[in-house]
């Protein structure tokens, strides 16, 4: 029996009955009989609710609960109690994609919200309905940047990005007639690209360039200084695309400021738990000279038959469903649900919160760098400003520093040459946000003391 | 005092349709950012034993913001009322009845989401150790044991976030394949013209040239029509199975041989798979690449458009090209596989929407194989069902017997009375049901794909029949006051053309422009 399946024996009768066949085999009749399966899948039988709870329980107990340092792309953020209960009532989560604005209106509006959210945050005024992280979107400001220009074929990116952004480019355009190239930093930069470098590369690309992909703060959690990319790179005749952990933008310069083209990045740290990885959204801003270049599900607003105001999907003639192999993306499902969460913490926070969390962020990381650079003596490969990550040399082996962090339950940083095995594997790159307390960075201090023996 | 309240007033009232303007303020569409309050409180930070430098960090003046960020100011009283009212505005399953064609909107267990919400799975970072995650590899190496059980493939991914984004994904995998074969040149890459609009344009995407092959007067694909392109240009075919008319691909071992035969690969689209599981699978059809839209099949939540998840499944030979790293299984315990010369790359940042995963692992239990089995029994029995009481009043181009699904063509009813497919949708709306896909398949005119899933009472398909045929009356009658609905939602028809010819997407863009 399963609850979910409501029919009782004599519905199927009536319905087998009415369809005209005696049997509900007869219906799958059109199924040839050398594809027809013959015995049951082989998997176990159906289980009661409670069964299958405790299982999932178990499973969830198994992963280990520890005190994060770690960052990267995902972090463990403060969630405003508000955005769970809020974003889980069943009228928005049981709902499809708002294909009939008449009865879509909740999530319409609610999306329009985050396209607003992300429009003020980022300094840039046509935001679509999201994208799946901030990965993807970084390949689809790519796309639309290479669209955007006639015959180019070249995008830069700054070799501080995140490595698996590389690895997501590279699956996107390996097969096409597009070069990914990327501008090293020199070692005297300190985990940072220099301008000269980047000025140098832009002029070798010429006609071809389409565009330049950066990420602020970087993969070491170092702040790019763009000062003049944005009028170099435009001279050039090629577009700036800015990504930026969307939480940073309360306290540092938006995209918008920095003269970007195209925002991107992954709103993770917007009211979403890190749950391995997903569900977040890629968010991606524009401005409206690309507008029509933008891909995925776009909210407008509108008037209804009497006059009322009303919000709709729109723009779609850019879309698969109209354009086929001829649209600017394929996208279909997004990833509303998460972008809704977005929405509820950002107008949770507010301005004054917004800036004061970034702050915060600051203000932890620089705590513990301070006793650990300063107090402890560790090299910080990071020399200069960050947002709420830093990178230090590690001097002992990966054990040693690892074991007592691992004896206090604390995952102590991200090893970069994890992520991209062409660095140095002394790398360790160390979050700290605003939901870290004074008493769990003594903590940290103290096995960091210990391993340093 | 009201002692009788008829049953299309309730489900209405469920909906939030019955009088908006009583029970929404008009208030209620003005956005947050307009509702904003300056002053209002906003949300307080923990104070408590709060990590401060000694000497502030020194951040360049250039690096700072200038203009702060102009998001919404309210008060946590003020942000749950405005969720919540939008939320009414808003129909979900949980309200309805939802037979939107191929987008399967089973109801969504609510076991499910409680076992999502464990802070055991939510607060596992991506780059914990595999022994820090065990629980979590676990969970996802057996689903991906669970959906290969079911498609009858070899192995798969769970990185793909959409079916989309699986397509695009297969479709890589196809290009690495040829690529070791030496193969470069077959970028031929066949589509039935009843696709999903995905499939073209994933396809085009990855680099392939693509060819639309027509459908046979029977909704069919013919093995002869794939003739003129079986050559050594052949990259392959795309196809759902049963196609999007709902009609089972009978042929399909013919057309497997056919493509095999000149060297070319097949994908199949999962968004149909609901209609035969436990019955066939894609495995034995021939198919070499596939994705699964967990979001449809597996009974996760769509959540107003995503997240989804669209896992990618290929046969044997096929398993080195997937993206890195893969779920394997290590003296016993599952982990991640980074070592993999011939992946196609990352497809996305992590490891896909773990939650959806979650949610998908959770219903595979609860449903196991006579669960599953069953799930597409009733969910064909019910769409034969509707097929049959409704045939009579509209055009139903293709008779039966249908797989899960099944179009309708409003056509005949166009030509004699002038109300189209949209209408009849629009009239379903204001009997507080969620209408058809509409205008898809493009090869089908004045179209309704209806998707009843297992998960509908028979009373609820009763009832759909009976404002089916109450409209069709309606066109004949009064097909003015068809024109017209629907009268009781939110807001009425609304004006596409205006917003794409104007767009208005943001706040911000809305205060630059000119009244």
């Amino acid at each position: 029996m399963i609850p979910y399946l409501p029919h009782s024996e004599a519905d199927i009768s009536a319905m087998l009955e009415r369809i005209g066949v005696s049997d509900i085999d007869d219906l799958f009749a059109d199924i040839p009989a050398s594809v027809r399966l013959s015995g049951p899948l082989n998997l176990p039988e159906s289980m009661a609710e409670a069964d299958v709870f405790r299982i999932l329980d178990d499973l969830s107990r198994r992963n280990a609960a520890k005190l994060l340092f770690l960052g990267a792309g995902q972090y463990d953020h403060v969630i405003p109690s508000v955005v769970n209960h809020l974003t889980g009532r069943s009228e928005f989560v049981t709902a499809y994609t708002p294909y009939q604005p008449e009865i879509s209106q909740g999530i319409l509006q609610a999306l329009f919200e985050f396209q607003s959210s992300i429009a003020a945050i980022t300094g840039l005024p046509v935001s679509n309905a999201s994208l799946y992280d901030g990965f993807t979107a970084a390949a689809e400001a790519c796309a639309m940047v290479l669209n955007a220009r006639r015959k180019s074929r070249i995008v830069l990116i700054a070799g501080t990005i995140h490595p698996f952004t590389k690895s997501v480019l590279q699956t996107y355009f390996g097969d096409l007639d597009v070069e990914i190239l990327e501008i090293s930093e020199r070692p005297e930069s300190r985990g940072r690209i220099e301008k000269a470098v980047l000025a140098e590369a832009v002029e070798t690309a010429g006609e071809e360039l389409a565009g330049v992909l950066v990420q602020t703060p970087n993969i070491y959690g170092a702040l790019e200084d763009l000062s003049g990319w944005a009028e170099m790179i435009h001279a050039a005749g090629a577009r700036l695309i800015v990504s930026a952990n969307p939480l940073s933008l309360g306290a540092l310069a938006s995209p918008a400021e920095w003269g970007a083209d195209i925002a991107v990045g992954d709103t993770q740290p917007l009211g979403l738990p890190p749950c391995f990885g997903g569900p977040s959204a890629g968010y991606i801003a524009c401005t409206e000279e690309l507008m029509r270049r933008m891909p995925g599900r776009i909210v407008g607003e509108t008037l209804d038959s009497e006059g009322r105001r009303a919000f709709v999907l729109t723009l779609q003639a850019r879309e698969q469903h109209i354009k086929r192999e001829r649209a600017t993306s394929n996208i279909c499902s997004n990833q509303s649900l998460a972008a809704l969460a977005n929405t509820i913490y950002l107008a949770a926070v507010g301005p004054k919160g917004f800036a004061e969390v970034s702050r915060r962020n600051i203000e932890a990381a620089g705590a513990l760098r301070e006793k650990l650079v300063g107090g402890l003596g560790l090299e910080d490969y990071t020399a200069g400003a960050v947002f709420n990550e830093f990178t230090l040399r590690i001097p002992v082996p990966r054990e040693v520093w690892e074991a007592p962090f691992e004896a206090a339950g604390i995952a102590s940083g991200v090893w970069l040459a994890d992520l991209d095995s062409s660095l140095p594997p002394d790398l360790l790159t160390i979050a700290v946000t605003e939901k870290r307390t004074a008493s769990e960075l003594e903590r940290y201090t103290a096995c960091a003391r210990e391993a340093l023996k | 005092m009201k002692t009788h309240v008829n049953q299309d007033a309730n489900q209405k009232a469920a909906a939030g349709f019955s009088g908006s303007s009583e029970i929404l303020p008009a208030a209620e569409s003005r956005t947050s950012f307009e509702a904003s309050r300056a002053g209002a409180p906003g949300y307080r930070f923990p104070d408590a034993d709060r990590p401060r430098p000694v000497s502030p960090p020194a951040i360049p003046a250039a690096l700072i913001r200038r203009d702060p960020a102009a998001l919404p100011e309210l008060g946590e009283v003020e942000i749950v009322r405005h969720y919540t009212a939008l939320s009414r505005k808003n129909y979900g399953v949980d309200l309805g009845f939802y037979p939107l064609g191929s987008c399967t909107m089973k109801y969504n267990p609510k076991l499910n989401e409680d076992a999502a919400a464990l802070p055991g799975f939510n607060l596992l970072h991506p780059l914990q150790s595999d022994t820090d995650a065990e629980g979590t590899l676990e969970l996802s190496g057996r689903l991906m044991e669970g959906l290969c059980a079911v498609t009858g493939m070899a192995w798969g991914t769970l990185q793909p976030m959409a079916g989309a984004h699986g397509e695009f994904v297969g479709m890589k995998i196809f290009r690495a394949a040829f690529r070791a074969r030496g193969e470069e040149k077959r970028r031929r890459l066949l589509v039935p013209d009843s696709s999903h609009g995905t499939n073209p344009a994933s396809a085009h995407l990855a680099g392939f040239e693509v060819i639309t092959l027509p459908s046979g007067p029977d909704g069919l694909l013919t093995p002869e029509s794939l003739n003129p392109y079986l050559d050594d240009e052949l990259a392959g075919i795309m196809l759902t199975n049963p196609n999007t008319l709902g009609l089972f691909e009978n042929r399909i071992l013919e057309i497997a041989e056919k493509i095999h035969g000149a060297g070319g690969l097949l994908y199949y689209d999962g968004a149909n798979l609901n209609a035969v599981m436990g019955r066939a699978r894609p495995g034995d059809m021939g198919f070499d690449v596939m994705h699964m839209n967990l979001h449809k099949t597996f009974a996760t939540p769509h959540g107003g458009g995503g997240p989804g998840a669209g896992p990618v499944l290929v046969g044997e030979s096929l398993i080195p090209y997937l993206p890195f790293p893969v779920i394997a299984r290590k003296e016993g315990a599952w982990i991640r596989d980074w070592n993999r010369p011939e992946s196609i790359g990352k497809a996305s940042g992590w490891y896909g929407n773990t939650g959806v995963l979650i949610r998908a692992f959770a219903y595979l239990l609860s449903m196991g194989s006579d669960g599953l089995k069953r799930a597409t029994d009733l969910a064909v029995l019910n769409a034969n069902y509707l097929l049959s009481l409704l045939k009579g009043d509209y055009d139903a181009p293709f008779g039966g017997p249908c797989k899960h699904e099944f179009v309708l063509s409003a056509k005949s009813l166009k030509d004699a009375t002038g109300i189209t497919a949209m209408d009849i949708a629009k009239g379903l709306i204001e009997h507080g049901i969620h209408p058809p896909t509409v205008y898809f398949p493009l090869i089908v005119q004045e179209c309704l794909m209806i998707e009843p899933t297992e998960t509908e009472t028979r009373e609820s398909l009763d009832r759909f029949v009976s404002v089916m045929k109450k409209l069709r009356n309606l066109a004949e009658s009064n097909p003015e006051e068809l024109h017209a609905m629907p009268r009781e939602c939110a807001v009425g028809r609304v004006d596409e053309v205006k917003a794409a010819r104007n767009p208005v997407l943001s706040h911000m863009m809305k205060m630059k422009r000119p009244e």
